[in-house]
């Protein structure tokens, strides 16, 4: 299906990475958003409540993260594509909701430009450091899918696959920016709208006495009704059967979370994205991802100068991990080199993945600024030897 | 009935006589990165003059936490501790608590000392009404929680706030071609909210610090009278309402004198008006009209005539249909609401 032109501000812009996922999610076909001002994050939503009343469409300010977190989640059930945006400690009070919303398989994206942290941290300054709690922040066994733009462009174009995939595997995304892509501004191009592919909800067709709100044609992603269709469905938190209602037991539980964590991981290979750039047999390939993208990419330069064979691999996709891919690369490299704004995150993933085949080297950074190129550089020699 | 809750004392803290009869000493000093013409600025320093020197203050994020605490810099000269943004009414009870148990057990000696703990509109109104609510039950934990509000998010860049009143412009309701009117709620009566439904809270105000002996006698009432207690604050903000600086003073002298903001406190359940609010309701003073106090605010430049019109009858009825004029909208009668076409 094609995006709905009056969302697309088809053109060439000057636009931070911020403005740029605000047009993305308007592109997709957003039509609420429920915010709460929190810096880095906050341009988001502020051109969306200002392009709204053109585009048609709702921006409510909600009280705190923990209402804007459900708000949108009634707006999905409602029938809007809906979103919300933050920022760390923002990020922190979405948890339940992120569960919730994975439990109840709503459609919709959590946008999290990422910044120092813990608590309050560095508002203003960035860091890599809430990859972790993406991927395992509320309680209980679920899976979601967190994409990692490196460029305004990126904001654009990768908040439509945000939503696109939301609403394709009915699950949260979490659109995983940092402050430095939030603010740094750069030509976006936004195509005309019949060149953007939007994923459409998986509505039911079917008639009401056949539907089972969470029964599913084979691919392990139910379709969805909305209130007020005249469908007899049951949203809950609770574990539930095929009927939507809660069926407390240990077989519902074990088929239900299973569902929830299978309809991704079978589809692992259509969800990741990469951009790699391994020739044959490197010494080292550095994985990165975000901000930490750009300067790894001036540090495998400055080591291909030195006449190293090192490999790139930036993770567009982040989670589900591209396992495979790893486990392929480990097979043919010495090390794995990881830079990313935290002191160690998703370096495990590449450890784990590598399964001692590669060795792997971290290069840590507790955030407020980016890598020095010369820093990545050292631990590449050092892995090379 | 046998009471069972012990409220420990209190500072005795009398009222101030008068302006020549303030201290000297400033538990609030220079060094603060806040904007020229911050009111709410004033707000801190009056407070901390007003509580004195045995005195703990928590604070929540916002403009007074960021703009007095970076860079190496604080203007506190009193303890200090930055609280999350929801969490002041938590944070008091917490430190309240605490000091309540380590005098008990002789750990520190055992007097009176103050628990301020503030928090903006955004902290207060919208994140933080939860914690305040539930600080204002506990009878037994001194504490003053005190809200500033500049009716924004201004630490953010002015993002409207369950405080905001209707129409104002800000990074969350810019008025443009397409829709006038963005922001279409009224103002949360917090003093009003927080007065009625707190049966075991002793005293809730609302002050103007362009009234500063009256805002500071509030405060040391608040805390000499015990148990938890509440003050909502509002200080003209000359970013987030964009006037210049030097208004400031008058731009909280009108939200008074046009009857916007009333100055009330409820002491042990009895409402009494106070300062210029209760010269406006006995009859001695006229109040101003709307449009005076609007127009000097860049935030409501887009308003037409009908929407000062509609802004004033709103302001009227809260003096002439509220069952208790300017505190509490309950109402005799049900009326339509005509809001002007936006």
């Amino acid at each position: 299906m094609k995006a709905d032109p009056r969302g697309v501000l088809t053109g060439t812009h000057f636009l931070d990475g911020d403005h740029a996922c605000c047009e993305g999610a308007l592109a997709a076909g957003a039509r609420f958003a429920a915010g709460y001002p929190i810096t880095p994050s906050t341009e988001v939503v502020e051109r969306f409540a200002s392009r709204v009343p053109k585009v048609g469409g709702t921006f409510i300010q909600m009280e705190d993260e923990l209402a804007a977190s459900i708000t949108l989640q009634g707006a999905v059930w409602g029938g809007a594509k809906a979103f919300t945006v933050t920022s760390g400690p923002g990020f922190s009070l979405m948890m339940e909701h992120i569960g919730y919303a994975a439990m109840t398989e709503t459609p919709c994206v959590f946008v999290d430009v990422q910044r120092g942290g813990p608590s309050t941290g560095l508002p203003t300054l960035p860091a890599q450091a809430d990859m972790m709690q993406a991927r395992w922040g509320s309680h209980g066994d679920y899976e979601i899918i967190a994409l990692c733009p490196n460029s305004p462009q990126e904001c654009f174009d990768l908040t439509i696959q945000a939503f696109n995939f939301s609403e394709e595997f009915r699950v949260p995304v979490m659109f995983m920016m940092d402050e430095v892509v939030g603010h740094m501004t750069e030509k976006v191009i936004i195509p005309p709208a019949d060149q953007i592919e939007v994923v459409p909800r998986r509505h039911t067709r079917k008639a009401v006495e056949d539907y089972l709100p969470y029964g599913t044609n084979g691919d392990g992603v139910p379709e969805m009704a909305h209130a007020g269709e005249g469908y007899k469905f049951h949203v809950t938190g609770l574990t539930h059967d095929e009927h939507g209602y809660p069926n407390m037991t240990p077989a519902t539980q074990d088929k239900l979370v299973r569902r929830l964590q299978n309809k991704i991981h079978d589809a692992i290979d259509r969800i990741t994205l990469l951009e790699e750039e391994c020739f044959d047999s490197e010494d080292v390939v550095v994985v990165s991802y975000g901000i930490t993208s750009r300067v790894a990419q001036r540090a495998i330069e400055m080591a291909r100068e030195r006449g190293l064979k090192v490999g790139k691999l930036r993770l567009i996709t982040c989670w589900p991990f591209p396992e495979k891919r790893i486990r392929e690369l480990a097979a043919t490299t010495k090390a794995f080199v990881v830079p990313e704004l935290n002191l160690g995150q998703m370096v495990r993933e590449v450890e784990r993945a590598a399964n001692g085949k590669a060795r792997t080297f971290a290069v840590p950074h507790a955030g407020g600024s980016v890598h020095r190129p010369e820093d990545i550089l050292k631990v590449i020699v050092e892995a090379s030897r | 009935m046998a009471t069972y809750i012990q409220i420990d004392p209190t500072q005795k803290l009398d009222p101030f006589k008068s302006v020549k009869k303030l201290p000297l000493e400033e538990y609030f000093t220079s060094g603060h990165r806040t904007c020229q013409g911050c009111e709410s600025a004033l707000v801190m320093k009056m407070m901390a003059k007003a509580a004195g020197p045995r005195s703990i203050i928590l604070g929540s994020t916002g403009c007074m936490y960021v703009a007095n605490t970076t860079y190496y810099s604080t203007s506190w000269v009193v303890p200090w501790m930055h609280t999350q943004l929801g969490s002041s009414g938590s944070a008091a009870l917490g430190t309240s608590a605490a000091l309540k148990v380590l005098m008990r057990k002789g750990k520190i000696k055992n007097e009176p000392i103050n628990v301020i703990a503030f928090c903006g509109d955004g902290g207060g109104a919208d994140m933080g009404v939860g914690a305040i609510s539930a600080t204002l039950t506990h009878a037994e934990y001194n504490s003053l929680i005190l809200m500033y509000d500049n009716e924004s998010y201004a630490n953010t860049d002015i993002q409207l706030s369950g405080s905001t009143p209707w129409g104002a412009n800000t990074t969350f309701s810019s008025p443009g071609k397409v829709k006038r009117i963005m922001h279409r709620r009224w103002k949360k009566n917090m003093a009003g909210m927080m007065a009625a439904g707190h049966p075991e809270c002793k005293y809730v105000a609302t002050i103007c610090m362009s009234y500063g002996l009256h805002g500071m006698n509030s405060i040391r009432k608040a805390l000499a009278i015990g148990g938890p207690t509440f003050i909502h604050s509002l200080d003209p903000c000359p970013k987030g309402w964009d006037y210049d600086p030097y208004l400031s003073h008058e731009m909280g002298e009108l939200a008074v004198n046009s009857g916007v903001w009333p100055l009330y406190e409820v002491e042990n359940g009895l409402l009494r008006l106070t300062g210029r609010t209760e010269q406006i309701a006995a009859g001695k003073i006229r109040r101003v009209p709307v449009r005076d106090y609007l127009l000097k605010q860049g935030r409501f430049a887009h308003f037409t005539n009908d929407d000062i019109d509609y802004f004033q009858s709103k302001i009227d009825d809260m003096w002439e249909k509220w069952l208790i004029p300017g505190v509490i909208p309950f109402r005799r009668d049900v009326e339509a609401d005509t809001p002007p076409s936006s």
